[in-house]
């Protein structure tokens, strides 16, 4: 196998385990992404319960996608990368 | 003697007509707790967010509740989804076109089947909803609670004498009666936006 298509081979590997471990690190959020996060809280005078934001970033299946839409790209291009011919002993 | 008799009844009457009277409750909130939820149903997941811009007044007697009256306003670009790409296309004139319609708005007509226990009233709020311009008419099963003598321990400051009024409701409009995309991606984003509120109003005593 030629060094190259080793390398992306390898490069597919790294970036489907590298997505999917940012993702399920950030909380495995099964929606979009979120910029904001919502908490619940109560105001213990009124009873209301309501939402406040926290300001961080979770990635949702977009940025899943993305990694496997990358690795996916590695892949064909591995594919594409040529064995070295074995020369004839006739030729 | 006599004269006292009558200085106590008259004071005792004053009082009581002094309790009873209507009181107008500020719903713009000094914690800023006060907030709508929203949510609609789509393709990958329910789409939530809330509106905090919160304002208004309504007037309320916890002698007569059928007398409240009162509106709420909604600051629309106060409106909040967690992803903020999704929020952009929300505010935007595609949707709900906040820059030319910049109030969301829910005024009193008239409150029926009032009934209370305790310090809380349930009814049905008839009045007129502003949504993206479109003004129609909703019936709205609410639950108003009373809590005298609350606002300054809200506040942190007792000493502040103060009652509040805290307003529960929920509602379903349909998105395309208010033209927001009527007819338009029913696929991906449900036509039903489920609206909830608790929001409470102050109304400090000097």
């Amino acid at each position: 196998m030629p060094p190259l298509k080793r390398l992306l081979l390898v490069s597919v590997l790294a970036v489907l385990a590298a997505t999917a471990s940012y993702w399920a690190a950030k909380g495995a959020h099964t929606g979009w992404s979120q910029n904001r996060v919502p908490v619940s809280k109560t105001d213990e005078v009124t009873g209301i319960v309501f939402t406040a934001y926290e300001d961080r970033f979770v990635p949702g299946i977009e940025v899943l996608g993305a990694g496997g839409l990358a690795a996916t790209c590695l892949l064909v291009a591995a594919i594409f990368v040529r064995s070295k011919k074995l020369s004839s002993p006739n030729s | 003697m006599k004269k006292h008799i009558l200085t106590v009844i008259l004071s005792a009457s004053l009082a009581s007509v002094a309790q009873a009277a209507p009181t107008a409750f500020d719903f713009k909130d000094p914690k800023g707790v006060n907030a709508i939820q929203f949510s609609l149903d789509s393709m990958l997941e329910p789409i939530a967010g809330t509106a905090g811009g919160v304002a208004g007044t309504v007037t309320f007697d916890p002698a007569a509740p059928g007398a409240t009256h009162g509106k709420i306003v909604i600051a629309a670009k106060s409106l909040v989804v967690p992803n903020a790409t999704m929020n952009e296309h929300l505010v935007s004139p595609v949707w709900l076109d906040v820059a030319t319609n910049p109030e969301i708005v829910f005024e009193l007509v008239k409150l029926e089947g009032a009934t209370t226990a305790g310090n809380v009233t349930s009814a049905t709020a008839t009045g007129k909803f502003t949504l993206k311009g479109v003004t129609k008419e909703i019936k709205v099963p609410v639950k108003l609670t009373y809590l005298a003598d609350a606002f300054g321990k809200r506040i942190n400051k007792p000493e502040v004498k103060g009652d509040l009024l805290v307003i529960r409701g929920e509602f379903t409009v349909n998105r395309g009666e208010y033209g927001i995309q009527p007819g338009k991606n029913e696929d991906k984003v449900n036509t039903e936006v489920k609206i909830s509120l608790a929001i409470v109003g102050s109304a400090p005593k000097a």
